[in-house]
């Protein structure tokens, strides 16, 4: 039985808690992590900002949201990259793009929460259709949804343009900044991946997130207590699609396009992928697996070249390194550091108690 | 979301617990056949037999775990047959496990504070409470009331075995109960354990009625004013605890006899 997430001090929040506690409280890490994040148009070039750090924030929110399910509610859902792509759709074609005979250009305000709401409302269906299975069947199902969405967009030309998709997406000027500018937009992904990561941490032990983990542990007993363990795991569903959602906004706005291969069963993958190489335990792993992925995607090539090989095959160093992470640590790369720093800690400490004992013997 | 009529309840005049009928087949085994049986509001009973006799599928049907395959169950007038468990859990009804169910990772104070969320209106509330959350104290109040309080704050995977069987207990007393179903509560527990938990039961408020199915008859018929007697899925008979004891096809059966086979009195003293 996996154990509730407990590391913290509790879920309850102390009664007069300052902003200096909640400052010590976050580690250093943290804040090494978060100044670095903050400072980094300074010390990083356009490319790096956008193609390597930005994107790998989108990818991290899409993972999250699967991590959401998978680590704290035992829910393997493979729906959550097709509610992103959806969320894209769906900016495309309620705003505006280059598709001109099917975008509605509605104003950025209507366009995009209306997206994300229906993106949602996808999503909690999908969880509807599928929360009453277990385990592979959950996969199996979810799977199932996601390409039969994929084929749908292929072969349906009045809505989603078929193969062919929609281009000339851009991210809008709003509140006086133009979106479309690296800088800002890299301070735009950043904003949401960490309220996405902060609201994540936050109902992880909420009432709400404690009751999900008590239907991943024991749903009878969840059941015998008063929880509606069906209803429990649907509302899931719904909270990790708005932040897939979200998630998709900024992908559509990112690629500046969007076309069935954004929802098709690779990137479906690569999203599990990610999230597993990251680690489901804790929310940081799918940002971790997400910037391993993405670093892996861009320079492999370079890499294969190096060797003499061929390039295309970056999938391959992908495949391999995913194979070589789950061998050595079924908690991902988050479960590696745990795993090192238990053992540096374990070290210090018979270090210090040989030093009590010993009294720094040769 | 039962298509079956509803008897609102009205307080005294219905029974705290009525089955008509009740049947459960596992394949072509009838776990129960034909259960019909009414407890009143605070009263408290025991269901006996030996193992393999129905009593655990019995709650199992009362709570919802899986439906009766024929017949109706009525709490306090209201017909909960096609109900889910948590709709039961929140009209009242509580159970404990024969086997302990609890969430290991979390401290005991957690595990009873979910149990008060579980049957509260704020169970799916996105904010976290704060430290003076009046579910918080009613928790603490429950982790005391069944002796736990200085191993509040431990993870339950730490507890003695007695100790969970204890928060067992204090989960199936959270919010308001009316009705409580205990499955085996003292199986395992050592003598003192076993004062303790008679003391607690005992001291239940009134209203709160129970079944108790247990193997210890030293603890069974202190605890309880009616007994129900079970044989292979068959009420087989009802009485007062001192008729029950006294009854000669009983002690048969059931209490001694030395003949009957090896199920009788099944794990009573392990």
């Amino acid at each position: 039985m996996a154990a509730i997430d407990n590391r913290t001090t509790g879920y309850r929040q102390p009664a007069g808690e300052g902003l200096a506690d909640w400052v010590a409280r976050r580690g250093a890490g943290f804040w090494i992590v978060a100044a670095l994040l903050a400072a980094m148009p300074l010390i990083a070039s356009p490319f790096w900002l956008v193609q390597i750090i930005a994107y790998s924030l989108i990818l991290g929110m899409i993972a999250l949201s699967l991590m959401f399910l998978a680590g704290y509610g035992g829910i393997v859902s493979l729906v959550q990259m097709t509610v992103a792509a959806l969320a894209g759709y769906l900016v495309a074609i309620l705003g505006d793009s280059a598709v001109t005979q099917i975008s509605l250009k509605w104003p950025l305000w209507a366009a995009v929460p209306l997206a994300v709401f229906l993106a949602a409302l996808f999503g909690a269906l999908s969880g509807a259709l599928s929360v009453r299975t277990e385990g592979i069947y959950t996969i199996m199902i979810t799977l199932a949804i996601a390409s039969a969405f994929y084929y749908l967009t292929l072969q349906n030309y009045t809505i989603f343009n078929g193969f062919s998709g929609f281009n000339g997406i851009v991210p809008p000027v709003f509140l006086g900044v133009d979106w479309r500018g690296s800088q800002a937009f890299y301070y735009l992904c950043l904003g949401c991946a960490a309220i996405a990561y902060g609201v994540v941490v936050y109902v992880s032990r909420a009432p709400f997130g404690l009751a999900l983990q008590g239907t991943r542990d024991n749903p009878r007993r969840m059941a015998a207590l008063g929880f509606d363990v069906v209803g429990h795991r649907i509302a899931a569903y719904a909270f990790a699609s708005v932040i897939a959602a979200f998630a998709g906004v900024l992908l559509v706005w990112f690629q500046g396009q969007i076309s069935p291969g954004t929802a098709g069963i690779g990137p479906v993958i690569d999203v599990l992928i990610i999230a597993v190489v990251g680690g489901l335990s804790r929310p940081i792993g799918p940002f971790i697996g997400a910037l391993v992925y993405v670093l892996l995607r861009t320079f492999s090539l370079d890499l294969l070249e190096g060797f003499g090989l061929d390039g295309k095959r970056y999938q391959l160093v992908i495949g391999l390194g995913f194979l070589v992470i789950v061998l050595f640590s079924p908690n991902g790369l988050v479960g590696i550091y745990e795993r090192l720093r238990e053992r540096h800690e374990r070290s210090r400490e018979s270090r210090a108690s040989a030093m009590r004992i010993g009294g720094g013997a040769p | 979301m039962s298509a079956a009529p509803q008897r609102v309840s009205s307080a005294g005049s219905a029974n705290a617990l009525e089955l008509r009928g009740v049947s459960r087949l596992f394949g072509a085994l009838a776990a129960l056949s034909d259960i019909t049986l009414s407890v009143r509001p605070g009263e408290r009973r025991a269901v006996l037999g030996s193992n393999g006799a129905g009593k655990t599928t019995l709650f199992n049907c009362i709570t919802g775990d899986f439906g009766p395959s024929s017949g109706v169950i009525r709490f306090f007038g209201e017909d909960v047959t096609a109900f889910p468990p948590h709709e039961r859990i929140r009209r009242g009804l509580r159970r404990t496990y024969q086997i302990s169910s609890l969430f290991a990772g979390l401290t005991v104070l957690d595990n009873v504070y979910l149990a008060c969320r579980g049957v509260s209106r704020n169970r799916l509330s996105l904010l976290r409470p704060r430290r003076d959350d009046a579910l918080t104290h009613a928790a603490e109040s429950l982790v005391e009331a069944v002796h736990l309080m200085a191993v509040k704050d431990r993870l339950v995977g730490e507890l003695a075995y007695g100790q969970q069987r204890q928060l067992e207990i204090a989960l199936a007393l959270s919010g308001a109960p009316r009705f409580i179903l205990f499955d085996e509560p003292a199986a395992g527990l050592s003598p003192t354990e076993r004062r303790d938990l008679v003391h607690i039961l005992t001291g239940l408020p009134g209203h709160i009625g129970y079944i108790i199915i247990e193997h210890d008859m030293d603890v069974a018929l202190r605890v309880v004013e009616s007994v129900t007697m079970m044989h292979n899925g068959r009420i087989f008979k009802e009485g007062r605890p001192d008729e029950i004891e006294s009854d000669p096809e009983v002690q048969e059966l059931y209490l001694g006899g030395g003949d009957v086979g090896a199920d009788h009195v099944g794990g009573g003293h392990g």
